[in-house]
């Protein structure tokens, strides 16, 4: 189906269909929706970018000058509410998944396409909702919303923050529904399910979690906003309430949650990783399998974040042996990255260096993971910078890197247009450079004692400190860098083939950018999926 | 979800109503009994029978393609984990004799 | 949506332009509700964990609250909500044969049913109001039970009115099908939307299901 095809500027594609502001905001072509969610969560990813550079700022110095510890709990509250729910959880899914789904599956376009432009909407009134709230009124519970302290001790806008992310909820419900009925109803003749790119696969895990987990959160919340406006107990221990029932409520859904983070980022490396390599992935099934079997275990292990919380000793024992379980599918699409990477022809281009900081990254991440989920050292390092550094292994150099490096990966397809090259290979190292400074040394701060959330801190620990405040500025740099590039490149950069890295997938073999309904015609599936062997190692094989 | 699944099921649900209605009136009538430890489970148990009956006649369950009835299983399932996995750590606290009663 | 392109193809009016056909296009909705009707189930799971938790902590109290609340009124709304079930799935089953009268009768009557319960269930909020049986300031313990009574009410309070808001939402929808049937909106070939309102409208009246003997009847036997 290698058509050759006109300029971009002279023909139609889904960018210049049609015009002006209403033609994006009552668009129902996922492509366009991808894009509207690429804006929204890149706003809110800035303002939460805010909060943290705030957050380390304050922490420069052991005293607390900067912010005072109020200011400093909104701080990392909006922080963490505006990274979690607004960017982290729906940035993947919304922006590539949208965008290549139908695409790599060979469809027109999602199943729901109106539903799908509710999504958006109801993520930006829920992201807004949120954003007032936390900026005007001030939350200071953290983005974990401890009950009872969120319930009848905190001064802050606890309710409309609840309020919005609930919204925000039914919009993560709504866009997983979406996918796992385009998979299992749209895919194109001869696209069986082993012939389905690793995205799809990947993507099909995050929404069992978006589906069934989102619901659980949703109560949750609802029952904090009801204790706080109508006195409710369901929490509340001088009614006879449980604090620590809340903390399983939440955690059954913030727990897969962060594999609702990192299931999108290892589909994106799956991609990177076989296309640069040019080789066929390593074990395509157990690549698909794992990203199934961690949706599923991720529900199994939430205890692990309750090892203090007055949870049962046994239950204790349960999730931690179970949390081990999940470090093995992890580990299996480590292994398979790497293997395929071996003795390919690899070419070191901008998203492979973020796919490999990824795998690099979130295997640190991984194995500071199953330190933290034995019971013994957990009870050692809980609420230290140690569990902040962990988790910023996984979500920053894992989801982030992942998500810099795909949307680099399919910036062509997506604009049409050719990024920097110098540039991007500069701010992938800029970013991963600053990425271990600022984070690196809150391993060691925490193993040696210093809690997350105080806004001062002993003397002794200044030094660490420092370096994560610096690394953190050239972080920032670093996805300053990509954000003007990235606006530059749509207006001014070259044009972009089709295919400019020469990969497989039906995704590249409709022009860049796509027709609105994605394909000039139906396209037919015939062999499976990343089939980089030349005519000639297809022979020896034989 | 046929067509004919609709039309021909117009006997089974008239059936389906008359049993859900009975049910109700045997859960009502059994919580009145001293069963001791066999009143909820009774109670549930009739509770999932007139569930099963919606869900698969009403609903037309009975008559869905394959993967609508992994959907409600994986449902359930995940239902299943909530509650038991809650539950295990409220049953098992009183085992260390450190957390009172 | 490009109507334009649509309209190039001589399809029926109700397909949507991205799907091969009405076939594809309705198994892709029922799929879709169904995935939707999961979410709930989790949605009122959250809240079924806290009655057993709680219920398991504090039995006698739980048993006690339950006694209060009107076994009579609990019953009349469990029949009035399968009568109402039954009207709906005759209400699909007359869609799918084309009774445009039937149809907007059955919905009509299903929506009446669904307004006696809600209505049922104003009685007995009024009941417990008047009772101090409301978690909140104005609670009062009621007499021979243990304070966490107050802690089932509020668990009766957090269920019931989520169901109510769903029955709410499901007679919403009930009267927008109704008026779309009036037009003829609907054939034998073309009701999905009246398939979809009929699996909300059932699984509602399931979660009730449940509800009516984890509230009313935990305590009975001990009277």
């Amino acid at each position: 189906m290698n058509t050759s095809t006109a300029p971009a500027s002279q023909r139609v594609h889904y960018l210049n269909a049609s015009y002006g502001v209403k033609s994006w905001l009552l668009t129902t072509d996922h492509k366009r929706i991808a894009i509207l969610y690429l804006i929204g969560v890149t706003v809110f990813f800035a303002i939460g970018g805010v909060a943290a550079a705030l957050i380390r700022l304050e922490l420069l110095t052991p005293a607390g000058d900067v912010l005072q510890a109020e200011t400093y709990n909104k701080m990392f509250t909006t922080h963490g509410v505006m990274m979690i729910f607004f960017f982290m959880i729906p940035g993947i899914p919304g922006v590539l998944g949208n965008f290549l789904i139908p695409l790599m599956i060979g469809a027109k376009d999602v199943a729901f396409p109106r539903l799908n432009l509710l999504s958006w909407y109801l993520f930006m009134i829920g992201g807004l909702t949120a954003l007032w709230a936390v900026v005007h009124g001030g939350v200071d519970t953290g983005w974990t919303f401890y009950t009872p302290y969120s319930t009848v001790y905190s001064n802050g806008w606890v309710v409309v923050t609840a309020v919005g992310i609930f919204i925000s909820g039914f919009s993560s419900i709504l866009t997983g529904l979406n996918f796992v009925v385009t998979i299992h109803t749209m895919r194109a003749p001869g696209m069986t399910w082993m012939r389905m790119p690793l995205f799809c696969w990947g993507m099909y895990a995050t929404a069992i979690i978006q589906i069934l987990g989102t619901p659980v959160i949703a109560i949750t919340l609802l029952l904090v906003a009801a204790e706080r406006l109508f006195h409710l107990g369901i929490f509340d221990p001088a009614q006879g309430g449980d604090p620590v029932l809340f903390q399983h409520l939440f955690w059954f859904y913030s727990h897969p949650a962060v594999y609702l983070m990192i299931l999108p980022a290892m589909a994106i490396i799956s991609e990177l990783v076989t296309a640069f390599a040019r080789k066929p992935i390593f074990g395509y099934k157990f690549i698909a399998g794992s990203s199934v079997a961690i949706a599923v275990l991720s529900f199994l292990v939430w205890g692990h974040h309750m090892f203090v919380s007055g949870q049962s000793v046994y239950a204790g024992l349960v999730f931690s042996f179970l949390s081990f379980m999940v470090a093995i599918p992890s580990a299996i699409k480590v292994f398979n990255w790497t293997a395929t990477l071996y003795k390919g022809s690899v070419s070191y281009q901008t998203p492979l260096l973020y796919a490999l900081g990824f795998i690099g990254l979130f295997t640190f991440g991984g194995l500071t993971g199953l330190m933290l989920a034995s019971l013994g050292l957990d009870i050692h390092v809980h609420d230290t910078y140690f569990i902040v550094a962990h988790f910023h292994y996984i979500m920053v150099g894992g989801t982030i890197m992942a998500y810099l490096g795909g949307l680099h990966y399919w910036w062509p397809k997506i604009s049409g247009k050719l990024y920097p090259e110098y540039w991007s290979r500069v701010s992938a190292w800029v970013i991963f450079i600053g990425f271990n400074l600022t984070f690196f040394p809150q391993f060691i701060v925490g193993y040696l004692g210093m809690p997350r959330r105080y806004h001062a801190y002993p003397d002794e620990f200044q030094v660490l400190n420092v370096m994560s405040t610096a690394g953190a500025s050239i972080l920032g740099i670093g996805y300053v860098i990509p954000l003007v590039y990235f606006f530059y490149s749509w207006r001014y950069g070259k044009d972009a083939a089709d295919n400019p890295w020469g990969a497989t997938g039906l995704e590249w073999e409709t022009p860049s950018p796509p027709p609105t309904e994605n394909f000039p015609e139906t396209p037919v599936v015939t062999g499976r999926p990343y089939d980089y062997r030349t005519d000639e190692e297809e022979k020896a094989v034989v | 979800m046929s067509d004919t699944a609709h039309g021909s099921g117009l006997g089974s649900y008239f059936a389906v109503f008359a049993a859900l209605m009975t049910l109700t009136a045997l859960t009502v009538w059994a919580a009145f009994q001293h069963l001791g430890a066999w009143n909820t489970p009774v109670a549930l148990a009739i509770a999932v029978a007139k569930a099963f009956l919606v869900a698969f006649v009403f609903m037309h369950l009975r008559s869905s393609p394959r993967r609508t009835l992994l959907v409600v299983a994986a449902g359930l399932l995940w239902l299943a984990f909530l509650i038991v996995i809650t539950v295990s750590d409220y049953l098992t606290r009183p085992w260390l004799p450190i957390y009172g009663t | 949506m490009s109507d334009a392109h649509a309209a190039a193809h001589a399809t029926p009016p109700e397909l949507r332009h991205h799907f091969v056909d009405l076939e594809a296009q309705k198994e892709a909705s029922s799929l879709g509700m169904w995935m939707f009707l999961v979410t709930e189930v989790l949605f009122f799971g959250g809240m079924f964990t806290a009655y057993v938790v709680y219920r398991a902590s504090y039995r006698r109290a739980f048993e006690g609250a339950s006694n209060l609340l009107d076994i009579r009124l609990g019953a009349f709304n469990t029949a009035v909500l399968i009568l109402s079930s039954l009207t709906m799935v005759l209400a699909v089953w007359a869609a799918s044969q084309g009774k445009k009268k039937l149809i907007v009768l059955f919905l009509l009557l299903t929506m009446l049913l669904g307004a006696t319960f809600l209505g049922v269930k104003v009685v007995e909020y009024k009941q417990k109001f008047d009772h101090h049986e409301v978690p909140g300031a104005h609670f009062v313990v009621p007499k021979g039970l243990a304070p966490q009574s107050e802690l089932f009410f509020s668990l009766y309070f957090c269920m019931t009115g989520l169901h109510a808001l769903h029955m709410i939402i499901g007679i919403g929808l009930l009267a927008w099908l109704a008026a779309k049937a009036r037009r003829g909106a609907f054939t034998p070939r073309y009701y999905t939307p009246v398939d979809m309102v009929g699996l909300y409208w059932h699984f509602v009246d399931i979660v009730w299901i449940f509800l009516f003997p984890l509230l009313y009847l935990l305590g009975r036997n001990t009277l």
